[in-house]
C-alpha cells in the first residue's frame, strides 16, 4: 500500500506565522531521501533551505513558487512506500477528508462551532496547532486575521481554589490568621476566603467573627434562623443557641472558680480627683510626656502601686493546695481590657519598678495591643493585682470579681463634674468613685479599706506621691 | 569591519596549526602528552558525530520537528577538548549550546531535543551524568556554577589528593555572557572563596549579532586579572589546546588551586539559532577565512599525517553518526506532547496543596474547551 505523508510549512524562525516559497528544488515523481534540499522559502527573518523529511517519492507540491503560505498549511506529499499501489492524486484530499470526519465526531452537536472549514489549502487544525500562543517575533507583527482562538463550550469556571476545590484542600491560611481565628473561636473551614488562591486572609476572619457576635443582633430574622452565624435556632425559633468556645469559655471557668473560691468584700470610697485632672493636664503639655498617652487611669495606676508600697499585704494570693499565703515581692499591675476577643487582663510585669514614664509607655503599650488583637500570652499570666477601668461606659462603680490567684482588684469609675463640698464651700469638682473588690480569706476589711483610702488620697492630692513614693 | 575584532592568533596557546601541524609550547605540551593517537582518534570520533547529530537537529528544525534549535557547528573542539579533560567527579553546568560537552558526559543525544520541542526544561539526570541543565538565560548559571564549587570545597571534595575524590566544576557560557553582571558576580565570589571552578568563555565572537569588538575592549581573558584569577587565551579550534590548557586549569582547580578562566577563541560557523540569519552581520569573506580554520578538519589533517586515521575508522565513524541521525529522527518524532498538566508535575517535590489546587483548576478550564481537532 503506499502511504502518503504530507509536509507542512514550519515555523523556520520563532514564532512566524507564513513564508513565501521561493524555489522548488524537486519535481512531483522525484525519488528523494532525507534532508536532502527541498525547497528555498523566505521568511520575515530569512532565506531558509528546508531539507526534505521523508526518503520516498515526491507525489504532490501543493503551492506554487512565489505562493505565501501560512505556516502549518501543507506544501507537499511524499509516498514513504512507493513499492506499494501508485498513489492516487487525490490522496492529500482523502487524508483531509479524514480530519473533518474525525472533527465532526468529536464536537458535540449541540456546541458545534461554525463547521469545520472544508480544509482548502490551509487546514486550521494545524495552523492552531503551530501556532500555539499567537506569540510572533517581535517587530513583524500578527497577520491579520492568524489568530485563532481554541473553541470554548458553555459555563463559567471558579476561580482557583473555589467552592468546588474547598472539601478536597485543608483550608489555606497564614499562621497570625490561623491564630486569630483560634482565639476569635472561629472555624475557619467556614470561612469564605477572599485572598488570592483561596487564601483565608484577617479580614474575612475578622468578619466571620462579626457574624457570630451578638453586635449584629440588630435586626432579627426570621424566626426558625438563628441570630448569629455561629448558633442554631431550638425551641420552635424562640431561641439561639450558642456553642460556649474560646475566650467566653475560659472567662466563665476563671469567673465562676474564682467567684465561688474567694470570699469576695467590695468596699466603695467616692473622691474629689480634680487635682488628678490638672496634673494629667500638665502632664499633657508636658514634653518628656509627648510620645505617651497621660489619662486618668495611668494616675490610678500610680496610687494603685504607691498604696501597694505602705499595704504590700494587699498583693498576695492564697494557695490552696499548700495552705499557705503567698506574698509577692513584684507587682504585676494587670488591666482588664474588652478586646475583640472578648474581656482580657493583660499585665504590667514589674509594674512596682517603673517611673511614671515607663509606666504610661507600658500602659499604652498594653492598650494598642489589646486593640489590635495582639495581646500576647505571657502579658495574660501571671498578674498580682487588678484594675478594671469602668468609667469610660459611663459607670459610676461596680463590684468587680477577683482575676483568679490574685487577691484584690480596683474598680475605677466615670469621672464627672459634680458639686461637692470644697475647703467649706460648694464647688463644681470632678468627683470618682472608687471599689475594691478582695479575697476576704487573706485580706481583713481593714487592711482592703486602708489601700482604697491611699489609693482616693493620691487621686484627691497627687502631691501625696512624692511623700509615699 | 574593525567591529569584528581580533582574529590575530599571537597570544593564543596553540598545539595544531590550522593546517594540522603539531607545534610546541613551553607551558602546556605537558598537558597533551598523556594524548596519544587512540585518545585523539576519540576526539575525533566525537567531534565527527557531534556534528552530525547537530546537523540533524537542524534538519528536524527545517521540517517544523523542532521550535528551535541552537547549533555548536564549528565549536567541537573547544567543546570536545575540555570535555575529554572531564573526571568522574567533576561537574559541567553549560549554558545551551554544549552538546559536545554533553557527549563527553553520556548523556542521551536526542534527549537533549526535548527542550527544543518545547517538550521539557530537561530530560536527563544532572547528577548521573554530572551534566546540569541547559540554561537559557545568558550567564544565569554562572552563580550556580560557582555556589556549587563552594559546596565540593565544603564537602570536601578538594585537595585530597585522592582522584576519587577530588573534583572541580566547569561552567562553559560564551562571550555575549561576559557582559553579564551575574558572570562578574560568579567571578568575585570564585575568587574570593578560591572555589574549584574553571569558567570556560567560548568566544566564538558573536552574541547573537553583536561582535565581540562592540562588548569588550580588551581580550576576554584579561578580564581575569581583575578578580586575581589566573586565565589563558586559547586557540578554541584546536582540540588539542584546549584538551591541555582545560586539563591543567582542572586539576589546579580539583587540588584547590582556585579558579581559571579559559577564553577558547573560535568562531560560531552556524546561525546562533535557526531563527537567525548571520548573513545580515558578517561577510562571506569572514566565513570563509574560518571555514579554513575548521576544527575537525584540523584534527584530521593531523591524524592523516601520522598515517593514525584509516579508512576503517572513518567508514565506523560515519555509520555510527549516521545512525546517531537516524535514531535522533525516528526519536523526535515518536514523541508526543505532554499532558497540559505535566506542567504541574514538578514543581515540588513533594504534594503540595497550592499547586494541586491550581492543576485541578487548570484541569477544568481545559475542560471548557470543545473537543481538540484531531491531527492527521
Amino acid at each position: 500500500m503506499p502511504t502518503i505523508e504530507t509536509f507542512h510549512m514550519p515555523d523556520a524562525g520563532e514564532g512566524l506565522t507564513e513564508a513565501d516559497i521561493v524555489t522548488w528544488r524537486v519535481a512531483p515523481g522525484d525519488t528523494v531521501e532525507v534532508n536532502q534540499p527541498l525547497l528555498e522559502i523566505e521568511t520575515a527573518k530569512s532565506l531558509v533551505e528546508l531539507p526534505c523529511p521523508y526518503d520516498g517519492v515526491v507525489v504532490a507540491l501543493l503551492a506554487a513558487e512565489g505562493d505565501t503560505v501560512d505556516v502549518g498549511a501543507p506544501i507537499a506529499t511524499f509516498d514513504v512506500d512507493p513499492g506499494g499501489e501508485a498513489p492516487a492524486d487525490d490522496a492529500p484530499v482523502a487524508q483531509d477528508a479524514v480530519v473533518a470526519e474525525a472533527v465532526v465526531a468529536e464536537v458535540p452537536v449541540a456546541q458545534a462551532p461554525a463547521a469545520p472549514e472544508p480544509a482548502p489549502a490551509s487546514s486550521p487544525a494545524k495552523v492552531a496547532e503551530t501556532e500555539g500562543s499567537g506569540a510572533v517575533l517581535v517587530g513583524y507583527g500578527v497577520k491579520a486575521g492568524s489568530a485563532q482562538r481554541r473553541e470554548r463550550r458553555d459555563g463559567a469556571l471558579d476561580p482557583i481554589g473555589g467552592a468546588e476545590d474547598a472539601s478536597e484542600y485543608p483550608v489555606l491560611a497564614k499562621p497570625p490568621v490561623r491564630k486569630l481565628a483560634r482565639d476569635l473561636g472561629v472555624d475557619l473551614t467556614t470561612v469564605t476566603p477572599s485572598g488570592p488562591g483561596g487564601l483565608v486572609t484577617r479580614e474575612d476572619v475578622e468578619q466571620a467573627s462579626q457574624a457570630n457576635s451578638a453586635r449584629s443582633l440588630a435586626t432579627y430574622a426570621a424566626d426558625d434562623q438563628p441570630w448569629l452565624e455561629s448558633g442554631y435556632s431550638k425551641d420552635g425559633g424562640r431561641s439561639t443557641r450558642v456553642p460556649v468556645r474560646s475566650v467566653r469559655k475560659r472567662t466563665a471557668e476563671a469567673m465562676v472558680k474564682s467567684a465561688f473560691t474567694a470570699p469576695h468584700v467590695t468596699v466603695f470610697h467616692t473622691a474629689d480627683v480634680t487635682e488628678t485632672m490638672t496634673l494629667v493636664k500638665r502632664l499633657k503639655a508636658d514634653r518628656e510626656f509627648a510620645d505617651v498617652r497621660v489619662t486618668p487611669l495611668l494616675i490610678v495606676a500610680k496610687a494603685l502601686l504607691l498604696a501597694v508600697r505602705r499595704h504590700p499585704e494587699i498583693n498576695a494570693s492564697w494557695d490552696d493546695e499548700a495552705q499557705e499565703i503567698v506574698y509577692k515581692h513584684f507587682v504585676n499591675l494587670g488591666i482588664a481590657a474588652s478586646t475583640p476577643r472578648g474581656l482580657l487582663v493583660p499585665n504590667i510585669k514589674d509594674a512596682h519598678r517603673l517611673p511614671l514614664h515607663a509606666l504610661a509607655a507600658q500602659l499604652g503599650e498594653l492598650t494598642a495591643l489589646a486593640r489590635e488583637n495582639r495581646t500576647p500570652p505571657t502579658s495574660l499570666t501571671g498578674g498580682t493585682i487588678s484594675i478594671t477601668n469602668v468609667g469610660p461606659l459611663g459607670i459610676d462603680t461596680g463590684t468587680p470579681i477577683l482575676n483568679p490567684g490574685e487577691s484584690a482588684i480596683l474598680a475605677f469609675g466615670a469621672i464627672r463634674e459634680q458639686p461637692w463640698v470644697h475647703e467649706g464651700e460648694i464647688k463644681v469638682r470632678w468627683v470618682t468613685q472608687l471599689a475594691l473588690s478582695f479575697d476576704h480569706r487573706l485580706v481583713d476589711g481593714e487592711l482592703g479599706a486602708r489601700v482604697l483610702a491611699d489609693v482616693g488620697r493620691v487621686m484627691s492630692d497627687p502631691s501625696q506621691g512624692l511623700v509615699w513614693g | 569591519m574593525e567591529a569584528h575584532g581580533p582574529r590575530a592568533d599571537e597570544d593564543l596557546v596553540t598545539l595544531l596549526t590550522h593546517t594540522g601541524e603539531r607545534v610546541s609550547h613551553p607551558d602546556f605540551d605537558r598537558y597533551a602528552e598523556g594524548v596519544d593517537a587512540e585518545a585523539m582518534r576519540r576526539m575525533w570520533r566525537d567531534m565527527t558525530v557531534v556534528r552530525a547529530f547537530d546537523n540533524e537537529a537542524t534538519s528536524l528544525q527545517r521540517q517544523g520537528e523542532l521550535g528551535v534549535w541552537v547549533q555548536s557547528l564549528g565549536q567541537e573542539a573547544a567543546q570536545i577538548g575540555s570535555g575529554h579533560a572531564l573526571t568522574g567527579n567533576d561537574f559541567v553546568f553549560p549554558s545551551y549550546r554544549e552538546h559536545g560537552v554533553a557527549l563527553t558526559r553520556g548523556v542521551d543525544m536526542p534527549e537533549i531535543l526535548r527542550i527544543f520541542r518545547g517538550l521539557q526544561h530537561g530530560a536527563w539526570d544532572p547528577e548521573a551524568h554530572r551534566f546540569h541543565l541547559y540554561t537559557l538565560v545568558i550567564g544565569a548559571h554562572s552563580l550556580h556554577a560557582t555556589g556549587y564549587a563552594m559546596a565540593m570545597d565544603r564537602d570536601g571534595m578538594v585537595g585530597t589528593g585522592d582522584p576519587e575524590r577530588d573534583g572541580a566544576v566547569i561552567c562553559y557560557f560564551g562571550d555575549g555572557a561576559t557582559s553579564q553582571g551575574d558572570v562578574s558576580e560568579a567571578m568575585v565570589f570564585a575568587a574570593v572563596n578560591s572555589a574549584p571552578i574553571v569558567f570556560f568563555v567560548q568566544n566564538n565572537q558573536f552574541a547573537i549579532s553583536e561582535p565581540v569588538a562592540r562588548q569588550t575592549r580588551a581580550p576576554l581573558a584579561q578580564r581575569g586579572a581583575g578578580f586575581d584569577i589566573p586565565s589563558v587565551r586559547v586557540d578554541g579550534n584546536d582540540v588539542l589546546a584546549c584538551h591541555a590548557v582545560t586539563r591543567w586549569a582542572l586539576e589546579r582547580a580539583r587540588s584547590g588551586g582556585g579558579p581559571v578562566l579559559i577564553e577558547a577563541f573560535t568562531y560560531r560557523m552556524g546561525a546562533h539559532t535557526t531563527a537567525d540569519d548571520p548573513t545580515r552581520y558578517r561577510t562571506r569573506a569572514d566565513e570563509a577565512y574560518w571555514a579554513e580554520r575548521d576544527p575537525i578538519a584540523r584534527l584530521d589533517a593531523y591524524l592523516t599525517s601520522l598515517g593514525e586515521l584509516g579508512e576503517d575508522f572513518r567508514a565506523t565513524v560515519a555509520a555510527e553518526a549516521k545512525d546517531l541521525g537516524r535514531r535522533t529522527r525516528e526519536t523526535v518524532r515518536g514523541w508526543t506532547s505532554p499532558t497540559s498538566t505535566a506542567m504541574f508535575d514538578h514543581v515540588y517535590a513533594e504534594p503540595h496543596a497550592t499547586v494541586e489546587a491550581e492543576r485541578a483548576w487548570f484541569e477544568r478550564y481545559e475542560r471548557t474547551f470543545a473537543a481538540e481537532e484531531v491531527h492527521a
